[in-house]
C-alpha cells in the first residue's frame, strides 16, 4: 500500500471530510450511552456520595489530554523526521481539543475535589504536571503560530513538543512515585477494584471522547489544509466549500 | 559583539573543541559588557527586598516564606537573562555562523549553556546566602538553598535556553517566551523551593534535592541536542 | 439495567452535590459546543478567504 498517497494534502482533506460526520456519530451513541450508565445506572458511591459521578468525564477527558499530546507529539516526530506538510497540519488541529480536553479534566477535578478534599485545588504531582500539560498545548499553538513563514512555525513548535514529552509519564507515574492527595489508579491490565457498572461507564464515555476527539480533529485539519493550501489548483477547483 | 570575536573555526571539530570555544567566547563577551550579568544579580536582590516591603517585615512571616520568595526570585532573575542568551548572536549573523561550523551542534549550545550559568545562575547561587540571611534563615537551610539554586539553575539555563532558541525572532517575544518557559520552571521550582523548605522544617531535603539531581541529568542529556537543534530551525 | 434513583429531583439533586456535578458536566457541554462553534467558523472564514482569492484573480 502506498503509505504516502494520503499525505497528499487534497486527498487527505477528501477522506477527512468523509470520515468525520461518522466519528461524531459515534461519538454521541457512546457519550449517550456513557452518561446513561453514569448518571442514571450506577449506583452511587458510599463513601463520596453522588460526586463521585464526575469520574464519568474526569478521567475520560484526563486519558484523552495525555493520548492527545502522544500523538501529537508523534505527528511532530514526523515533521522533524520526515519534512512532511500534512503531519505539521495533524498536530496543529490535533493541539486545541487536547488544551480543551485538558482543562476540562483540570475543571471536572477541581469541583470534584472541594467535596471530597475540602479544597479547589493543591500543588501535589499530578495536578501541577496536569497543569502544565494544559500550558505546554497553549505554548505549541502559540509557538507554531508567531513566525511569518508557517513552516518555521511547524518545525518549532514540534520540537517544543518533543521536549514537553517528558511530562507525560511525570503526569501519568506520579500518583506512585509521590504520596499525592490524588488517589492512584483503580484500573489496570491486570484488573480493577471498580463496580461493574461503573467501569463500563468510563470506558464508554473514554470511547466517546475518543471518537469525538478524532472528529474534531479531522474537521479542524480540513481548515488548516484550506488555510496553508490556499494557493493550490486543487483549492481552487470543485468539492472543496 | 563582531563576528570579528569569533576565532577562526578549526577544520575538524568536536564536541569538546565546539564547548570551549562556545564557552570561552561569551564568558569574554560577558566580561567586556558585564551589565546583563550584574542586572541579573540586581534584580534578585530587588525583588527579594520587595516582598519584606509589601508583607510586612514580620521576622516569623519572613523566615517561613523565605525559601520560596527567594526561589521565586532567583526563577526570575534567570528567566529574564534568558533572551541575552541567543538575541545579539541571532541580530549580527553569530549564531549562523556557529551552525555552520565544523563543530556539532551540541557543543557549542552546550558551551553557550554554560557561560549563560556562569553569568546569571551562578551568582544567583552565591549571592542567596545573603538574603537568606535578610530572611533570617538558619545556617543548614541556608547550605540547602544554595545547594538546591546550585543544581536547579542550570536545569533552568537549559530549559530557557531551549525555549529562547524555540522562539528566536518570532512575534510576541518576552510573553512568548514566558509562556514556554515558566511552565516548565514550575516543577523545578517546586523541588527546589521544596527541598530548603522541607530543611527548614526539620525534614530531610534530600529527596528533593535528588529530584533536581535526576531532572539536572535529564536535562544535560537531552536538552543541549535539542537546543541545537531550534537554533539549526532559527537560522535555516 | 435499572435506574438508581427514584425520581427526577433526586436525580438533579444528586444526593446534595448538585453544584459541584452539574458544574462539571456543565463545563464539558459548553467546553464541546463552543469548540464545535469554532470549528465551524474556522472553516468559514477559511473558504471566504479562498473565494475572495478566487475573486480577485477573476477581475486580473
Amino acid at each position: 500500500m502506498n503509505w504516502f498517497y494520503f499525505s497528499s494534502p487534497p486527498t487527505f482533506y477528501r477522506l477527512a471530510g468523509r470520515l468525520a460526520p461518522w466519528f461524531f456519530i459515534l461519538a454521541a451513541a457512546l457519550a449517550i450511552w456513557g452518561l446513561y450508565l453514569g448518571l442514571l445506572v450506577a449506583p452511587t458511591d458510599a463513601q463520596q456520595g453522588a460526586v463521585y459521578r464526575v469520574i464519568f468525564i474526569h478521567v475520560p477527558t484526563a486519558w484523552m489530554s495525555m493520548f492527545l499530546y502522544f500523538v501529537m507529539a508523534c505527528y511532530c516526530g514526523l515533521t522533524l523526521v520526515f519534512n512532511t506538510r500534512l503531519s505539521a497540519m495533524m498536530a496543529r488541529a490535533i493541539a486545541p481539543t487536547g488544551a480543551m480536553f485538558t482543562f476540562i479534566a483540570l475543571w471536572t477535578g477541581s469541583f470534584w475535589g472541594r467535596p471530597t478534599w475540602g479544597t479547589y485545588w493543591v500543588w501535589d504531582a499530578r495536578l501541577t504536571s496536569e497543569l502544565v500539560l494544559l500550558f505546554l498545548y497553549f505554548g505549541f499553538m502559540a509557538l507554531a503560530n508567531a513566525f511569518e513563514d508557517p513552516r518555521r512555525g511547524d518545525r518549532a513548535a514540534a520540537l517544543l513538543a518533543l521536549i514537553g514529552v517528558v511530562n507525560l509519564p511525570i503526569i501519568y507515574f506520579s500518583v506512585q512515585w509521590w504520596n499525592t492527595l490524588h488517589q492512584g489508579s483503580s484500573v489496570s491490565f491486570k484488573g480493577t477494584s471498580m463496580h461493574v457498572t461503573m467501569l463500563t461507564g468510563m470506558l464508554v464515555m473514554s470511547f466517546a471522547a475518543w471518537m469525538y476527539a478524532i472528529g474534531a480533529t479531522l474537521v479542524r485539519v480540513r481548515s488548516v489544509i484550506l488555510e496553508r493550501e490556499h494557493r493550490a489548483q486543487w483549492v481552487r477547483g470543485p468539492g472543496v466549500a | 559583539m563582531r563576528p570579528s570575536d569569533a576565532s577562526p573555526a578549526p577544520v575538524t571539530g568536536s564536541f569538546s573543541g565546539g564547548f570551549a570555544w562556545a564557552m570561552a567566547r561569551d564568558l569574554r563577551l560577558a566580561w567586556r559588557h558585564p551589565d546583563e550579568a550584574v542586572l541579573t544579580v540586581a534584580f534578585f536582590a530587588l525583588v527579594a527586598s520587595l516582598f519584606p516591603l509589601g508583607i510586612g517585615a514580620e521576622p516569623q512571616l519572613l523566615t517561613r516564606i523565605g525559601p520560596g520568595v527567594i526561589w521565586v526570585g532567583a526563577l526570575l532573575a534567570a528567566f529574564l537573562a534568558l533572551p541575552g542568551l541567543f538575541a545579539a548572536d541571532y541580530a549580527d549573523g553569530s549564531l549562523e555562523q556557529m551552525t555552520l561550523s565544523p563543530h556539532p551542534a551540541l557543543g557549542w549550545a552546550a558551551g553557550k549553556i554554560a557561560a549563560h550559568w556562569i553569568v546569571s545562575g551562578l551568582p544567583l547561587t552565591l549571592l542567596s546566602p545573603l538574603i537568606g540571611l535578610q530572611y533570617g534563615l538558619a545556617p543548614d537551610t541556608l547550605g540547602v538553598q544554595a545547594l538546591s539554586l546550585a543544581i536547579g539553575t542550570p536545569v533552568l539555563s537549559l530549559l530557557g535556553g531551549a525555549c529562547a532558541a524555540l522562539a528566536l525572532g518570532a512575534r510576541g517575544g518576552g510573553m512568548l517566551l514566558a509562556l514556554l518557559a515558566l511552565p516548565l520552571f514550575v516543577p523545578v521550582l517546586i523541588f527546589g523551593a521544596g527541598a530548603s523548605e522541607a530543611q527548614a522544617t526539620g525534614l530531610s531535603a534530600a529527596p528533593h534535592l535528588s529530584l533536581l539531581g535526576a531532572a539536572l541529568i535529564a536535562a544535560l542529556v537531552g536538552l543541549p541536542a535539542a537546543i541545537g537543534l531550534a537554533v539549526r530551525i532559527a537560522v535555516d | 439495567m435499572t435506574i438508581y434513583w427514584s425520581s427526577w429531583s433526586e436525580f438533579w439533586a444528586m444526593g446534595g452535590h448538585a453544584f459541584f456535578v452539574w458544574m462539571s458536566f456543565g463545563a464539558l457541554l459548553a467546553a464541546i459546543v463552543v469548540e464545535i462553534i469554532l470549528l465551524q467558523v474556522r472553516r468559514k472564514r477559511a473558504l471566504a478567504a479562498i473565494e475572495e482569492e478566487r475573486d480577485l484573480e477573476a477581475e486580473n
